[in-house]
């Protein structure tokens, strides 16, 4: 049952082949089993999720048959979750339990999926390796010595261990597709102002959107159903119709113009990396799809204005973890200013407070105009690439990242190398694109590549269609590693 | 030498909606501590601001009555400093792009009027409160306030004196209570005055270096702390010092300014437009509808009661110091009804501007808690226009009236201070005191004129004090001619 996918999952709960209970059961004892060595999830709390699978089978006998009724999943641990400790992978946050659940957390308690508990994360999404989290890095499950990736690295290495059918993730600037890719799994970042942020501990507020992780482009529809929708406790979520993002997996791709834009097809990118994405390429050729050579002309400007924007406005987001009404309060302290800095000297990890220093320093009186408003503009730049290209194709296609998972500790000593690990995901974010990641092959060390699509705003459907009809096509996103 | 002041007022009003600016919770003074702060308040993980469409509303009707240019497209922006009682560790205001630019306001001071320019109005949250005392050594916080919705609005350096600061800090209360935006109650901090002074030779045109003085909370203490600092300013110069540009406050108990903070201390507040909050941006719809909820303004309304009423400018700028006086003056002159509007008009003008202003003023009360309602006032004035009391009873009556004993009529009633107009009624005692005082009766006609004056006294004490005096001298005169 571990491997079902979401569909064959409520299709056996519909028929009353298994109970939400029994199945929670069977991944809560793969987590107890599994976790120790992945360090997949920060909080599993097995009374509270069978709780809730008690309630999915009860509203299943009532006579409710939702989609994903009694069907589990794991939520990032950035998503505040009501009575859960939601840390965000973070000292600062080690004893937070939420008084409140997330606009998308109560968006999956209304479908009646119970949660599995709260998954890993690099320390306040500032990670590609998910070694920032306060609580230990995640192991990749395909190489124990390899990275799932960041920074929704538990979510990824759950949903490609099946200690999780399916994962909520976030993604800053990357966050759901690198690990996505780095894990083998499928993951999907929405138009930003799809998913409400309310709930969602925020990083950097303008690029922060919340997606699904799991095994297939389907089961990401079948979630996004689910997640996205108008929340008017946040005045950046948009109001758009109600939309069913699966209604077009079954369109064949005659057709499809795929852009392929040529800065992607650089160097940079890891020759095994790029010998799959060229196959997938191939593939898509195979059913039907044209390729367009497409230009991001400053799409090289992506990393260095992302690391201006998202750490001004994370020094900002995180000033709120002072130690005075929740979280981490230093033990000793003297005066006020004592207190917070002790306070959040301690409770940040060193990711996080360089990012925070960085934000500070260009938002600084007399560096604003140099660095903030330059990035501003060029951001508006990256947006009109992207503008530009999907005049002439419907879909963008490139890698997810430049390398496979690379080792535990490879980039700890050099942020800018870590850095370059987003660099085809940022440029999504600046833009406020969809973009989604999928599996394409197996790299010279055995670890999954992720190939990456891009979307029009709103053309989320299109682009699952485009990732149903390959995984239809090709059996990347059914393998599963080995020895677990 | 001659040293000219100018000064310049921030002025904080907290704005009359329901709820915050940017959360749900409620905004009604005086709760138990943290009652109304809800998730966004308290500035839980995850929460997001959604502007209250209410404080943009009255952001604009405040736009509209001063003239000022609304900007069409507004921004918030965050202003990043720590402090306990600022929950996010940032302050959502308005900085490049406020929603009010411009505009001015008229002032009184004596016999001159002047106009006072507006650099600008911007919509703003509130912090909470840090309680020090009670909580032996560590800090109380209270978050309540915070988010409260908020228009901060600057003045130009225009104000030359103390005087012309209170006065423009009065208007300013006028028009912002008159047009529904701010309840005004300074005491519960609803409207708030910092002011930004300086001194500077007489004819020189650049400006001193200034120091502002801090959330005054009363029109006494404003004009108190402006003319202590302007003294201080002028003494520290004339002993050879230069102004530190700084930011003071003034202490009530000692009359004097002290500083707080210097501008080498002051913050770097890293603005930068809040990623969390779309710009605002008003439609031609939305204006158009403030404009139709906008009242007659002060200004309009002393204009038309000088124009309608023929009232002195004296009488209407007393009517429309605030909305409170010319709703009470419109209402007794409506309930009034009299024949004459314009000596209708006058007679409550004299009322209010005497009598009842004299009284309210001893009893350290407003206009709006009056005991006296217009109706009872109208009750009042409608028996000294038709005669029923004179000058002296009508005063008596007010007293009793302002006393609670009831509405004029039944005071009347009860006290039968009624003058006595019935000539039968008045001839009956006539007759009485006549046949009881013959001998008065016969040095009158003996040609003592002093007798004369015995018999009205004997006539108005039979009557106590009720006959018509004018009334008693003919008939009495009549009486003893027969």
């Amino acid at each position: 049952m571990i491997h079902a996918s979401l569909k064959q999952l409520s299709a056996l709960l519909a028929e009353q082949k298994t109970s939400s209970v029994e199945l929670c059961t069977e991944y809560l004892d793969r987590i107890a089993a599994l976790n120790p060595t992945l360090n997949a999830f920060i909080t599993v709390d097995r009374d509270r999720t069978l709780a809730e699978a008690k309630i999915a089978d009860a509203r299943r006998g009532q006579g409710e048959a939702g989609a994903l009724l009694g069907v589990p999943i794991a939520h990032k641990d950035i998503f505040c979750t009501e009575g859960w400790l939601t840390t965000c992978g973070s000292k600062m946050l080690a004893n937070f339990v939420s008084p409140y659940d997330a606009h998308v957390i109560s968006q999956f308690k209304a479908a009646g999926m119970p949660s599995l508990g709260k998954t890993n994360m690099d320390e306040f999404a500032m990670g590609s390796s998910n070694e920032t989290s306060y609580f230990g890095p995640v192991k990749n499950p395909w190489d124990l010595k390899a990275v799932p990736g960041g920074s929704s690295g538990g979510a990824a290495a759950c949903v490609a261990a099946r200690l999780a059918p399916a994962a909520t993730g976030t993604d800053t600037g990357g966050s759901i597709r690198q690990p996505a890719a780095l894990c083998g799994i499928t993951g999907l970042k929405p138009t930003y102002g799809v998913c409400s942020r309310y709930g969602m501990i925020a990083f950097a507020s303008s690029l922060d959107q919340a997606g699904p992780m799991a095994g297939s482009a389907e089961d990401c529809a079948l979630l996004l159903n689910v997640m996205a929708g108008f929340d008017s406790r946040d005045s950046t979520s948009l109001q758009r119709d109600k939309e069913d993002y699966a209604r077009d997996l079954d369109k064949p791709l005659q057709g499809l113009k795929l852009g392929l834009p040529k800065e992607f097809f650089g160097a940079g990118m890891a020759p095994d990396v790029a010998q799959a994405v060229e196959a997938a390429i191939a593939e898509y050729r195979k059913l039907g799809a044209e390729t367009v050579e497409v230009s991001l002309p400053n799409m090289n400007l992506s990393v260095p204005v992302y690391y201006v924007l998202a750490p001004a406005e994370a020094s900002s987001n995180l000033s709120r973890f002072d130690g005075v009404r929740y979280g981490h309060r230093a033990a000793d302290y003297g005066d006020l200013t004592d207190m917070y800095e002790r306070s959040r000297a301690e409770g940040f990890g060193a990711e996080v407070k360089r990012r925070i220093l960085i934000g500070t320093y260009v938002l600084s009186h007399g560096y604003y105009d140099a660095y903030y408003i330059q990035a501003q503009r060029l951001r508006r730049l990256i947006a009109q690439d992207f503008i530009e290209a999907f005049k002439q194709c419907d879909v963008i296609l490139g890698p997810t990242a430049p390398t496979t998972a690379f080792d535990l500790g490879a980039k700890n000593a050099d942020p800018v190398q870590m850095y370059l690990s987003d660099i085809y995901t940022i440029a999504v974010n600046l833009a406020g694109l969809p973009g989604m990641s999928l599996p394409c092959g197996f790299g010279a060390d055995g670890r999954p590549i992720g190939l990456q699509l891009i979307g029009n705003y709103f053309a989320e459907a299109r682009m699952l269609n485009v990732a149903h009809q390959y995984q239809l096509a090709t059996d990347w996103h059914s393998r599963t590693p080995e020895g677990l | 030498m001659q040293w000219e002041t100018v000064i310049g007022l921030e002025v904080h009003t907290q704005l009359t909606t329901q709820s915050k600016i940017f959360s749900g919770a409620s905004i009604a003074f005086g709760a138990e501590p943290n009652t109304q702060a809800c998730a966004v308040d308290l500035a839980l993980p995850g929460v997001l601001p959604v502007l209250n469409k209410g404080a943009v509303e009255r952001a604009i009707k405040f736009g509209l009555a001063i003239g000022a240019k609304l900007n069409r497209v507004n921004l918030f922006a965050r202003k990043n400093y720590f402090y306990p009682d600022l929950p996010k560790g940032y302050q959502i205001s308005q900085f490049e792009l406020p929603i009010v630019e411009g505009g001015a306001l008229t002032i009184q001071v004596g016999d001159e009027s002047k106009t006072v320019r507006l650099t600008r109005a911007h919509l703003e949250e509130d912090a909470g409160k840090s309680l020090h005392e009670d909580f032996h050594g560590m800090t109380g916080i209270d978050l309540n306030r915070a988010g409260t919705p908020l228009l901060e609005i600057v003045s130009e350096p225009d104000m030359r004196s103390a005087k012309e600061a209170v006065a423009y800090a009065k208007a300013l209360h006028n028009l912002v209570t008159w047009i529904g935006i701010c309840d005004g109650n300074m005491q519960e901090g609803s409207f708030r005055v910092d002011a930004n002074v300086s001194v500077r030779p007489v004819g020189q045109q650049e400006f001193g270096t200034r120091r502002e003085i801090k959330n005054l909370n009363s029109f006494r203490f404003l004009e108190q702390a402006i003319d202590y600092e302007v003294r201080w300013q002028i003494e520290q110069i004339e002993d050879g010092h230069k102004i530190q540009q700084a930011t003071v406050l003034f202490d009530p108990d000692t009359g004097e300014t002290r500083m707080m903070r210097t501008k080498e201390e002051a913050h770097d507040y890293r603005y930068f437009p809040d990623p969390d909050l779309l710009p605002v941006k008003l439609d031609d719809e939305l204006i158009a509808q403030m404009q139709g909820e906008l009242p007659e303004l002060p200004q309009a309304k002393q204009a038309r009661y000088q124009k309608d009423y023929l009232l002195s400018a004296y009488d209407a700028g007393l009517l429309t110091q605030s909305l409170a006086h010319a709703n009470y003056f419109e209402a007794a002159l409506k309930i009034l009804n009299a024949d004459d509007l314009m000596v209708g008009a006058k007679h409550v003008a004299n009322w209010m501007n005497g009598e009842l202003a004299s009284a309210l003023n001893k009893a350290d009360l407003s206009i709006a808690q009056s005991p006296i309602s217009p109706d009872s006032l109208a009750g009042l004035l409608k028996r000294s226009a038709d005669n029923t009391l004179n000058a002296k009873l009508a005063k008596e009556v007010f007293a009793a009236m302002w006393a609670g004993e009831g509405e004029a009529d039944a005071i009347i009633e009860a006290k039968g201070l009624k003058q006595m107009s019935d000539s039968g009624e008045i001839e009956k005692i006539i007759d009485e005191v006549l046949a009881a005082n013959q001998k008065s009766v016969e040095e009158f006609r003996a040609g003592k004129d002093k007798a004369f004056n015995a018999l009205v006294g004997q006539v108005m004490k039979a009557s106590k004090g009720k006959a018509n005096p004018a009334q008693v001298n003919d008939l009495l005169k009549q009486k003893l001619a027969g």
